[in-house]
């Protein structure tokens, strides 16, 4: 992202959920799941506010790439700070791979079932969520 | 001497009492700790939501959503209390307002009941319940308050009831809790004057899609920290009764030491007479 030549600054990033808050520090660039695609946010971002799908949600700190696991929420940009309120967020290091492969195994097994039982947008969700969490650890790569 | 072994059974049975309640009110301690640190963690994000809200709301297409619509139907009460007992009058308090309220209203509300004590205070009470949250468990589960939340909200939304009122118990210090009513449903308009945007934003979705999608989330954490809050009320009020237990059980327990030992002298004294009466009377 340094390539286009394009201003860099410091970012304000804050990654809340209800239960408690995931990540607060200064990064040079964001990008975001948004629900109509990603997005990428760097300092002096014209203010806007983006509903985000569950995915991957990267940034750049100190010149290393991270990631973040982030499962639907709300995204406002404003001035110099990204401020994500998600339903739920785990930072990469923090994902349990074993348990989001399991989960995603289940929510696949529920889809293929087909059967009257399973209640199929709630499975397709749970995969989407797993799938973003299996990324974000860094394994599964599409 | 009969005497003296009754009333040291009774001291044992009395120490073993404050043993179980010193333990319960250590665990309420540990309980309080960890439930008060869960209620701050709540705040950031329940703050910024509310922000992002109120800032929508002042642009105006939001207050179509139905949640700022009330439509007819009686007046919901949601009751909060506990699972368990052995808190002093922890759940009584918050069942005798939500009577009063009841009674206040005549038969133009709809109670639904969070937590096992209150759900079975309110039914022996007769009130009969639209719903009910039983057990509420040992720690607030964001997934539970979730629940509760779509299901209330939705009632609202479909003018099943015109008003979602809480009745739960407000966490001011360890010392202090207060059973307190509050309004979840309708919300409020922002205030004519107000109604200014700040900031212009670039919304990726319509403002009516923000806050089809915002306001079931507000009203989702704010019924997760209504539950937390009387959870943690619950705790401290179960520290504070085995408090009174322990310190009761210490007086008795002097007390008790003190009868035994009058009582031993009085013994001793005795033998010690008989002994000199019968020494006198060899003479």
């Amino acid at each position: 992202m340094t390539d286009d030549g394009r201003p860099e600054g410091p970012i304000t990033l804050e990654v809340l959920t209800p239960e408690r808050r995931v990540f607060r520090d200064t990064v040079e660039a964001v990008v975001i799941p948004g629900r109509q695609g990603r997005l990428g946010v760097l300092a002096r971002h014209s203010p806007m506010l983006v509903i985000l799908r569950p995915g991957v949600l990267s940034f750049r700190r100190g010149g290393g790439k991270e990631r973040m696991a982030v499962s639907g929420g709300v995204c406002q940009v404003l001035h110099d700070r990204v401020l994500v309120l998600a339903d739920a967020a785990e930072l990469a290091q923090d994902i349990d791979v074993m348990r989001a492969r399991a989960a995603r195994d289940r929510a696949l097994r529920r889809l293929r079932s087909r059967s009257a039982e399973v209640d199929e947008a709630r499975a397709r969700a749970a995969l989407e969520r797993a799938v973003a969490r299996l990324r974000a650890a860094g394994v599964d790569r599409p | 001497m009969a005497g003296i072994l009754e009333i040291r059974r009774r001291v044992r049975a009395v120490k073993n009492i404050q043993q179980v309640t010193r333990a319960m009110q250590m665990v309420a301690a540990a309980k309080l700790r960890r439930s008060q640190e869960r209620l701050l963690a709540a705040r950031p994000y329940a703050a910024a939501l509310e922000e992002i809200i109120a800032d929508l709301a002042r642009r105006g297409p939001l207050l179509d959503h139905p949640f700022f619509r009330p439509q007819g139907g009686p007046v919901a009460y949601l009751v909060v209390g506990g699972d368990r007992g052995l808190c002093g009058a922890y759940n009584m308090n918050v069942v005798r307002h939500a009577l009063d309220g009841i009674a206040a209203r005549g038969d133009e509300v709809m109670v639904i009941a969070a937590g096992r004590r209150v759900r079975d205070f309110l039914r022996r009470r007769g009130v009969s319940l639209e719903g009910e949250y039983a057990p509420l468990g040992e720690e607030i589960e964001l997934k539970l308050a979730r629940v509760v939340a779509d299901r209330l909200g939705t009632a609202f939304a479909e003018g099943r009831c015109r008003e979602l009122r809480v009745i739960f118990t407000h966490y001011i210090s360890t010392g202090t809790q207060q059973v307190e009513e509050r309004v979840l449903l309708p919300l409020a308009a922002p205030a004519e004057e107000q109604k200014r945007a700040m900031v212009e934003y670039h919304l990726e979705p319509s403002p009516r899609v923000a806050g089809q999608f915002l306001l079931p989330r507000y009203l989702q954490v704010e019924v997760y920290r209504l539950l937390l809050e009387a959870k943690t009320s619950e705790h401290a009020a179960r520290m504070r009764a085995m408090a009174n237990a322990t310190d009761n059980a210490e007086e008795m327990i002097t007390e008790l030491t003190m009868e035994m030992n009058r009582e031993r002298q009085a013994g001793i004294t005795r033998e010690i007479a008989e002994i000199v009466g019968g020494a006198e009377a060899l003479k």
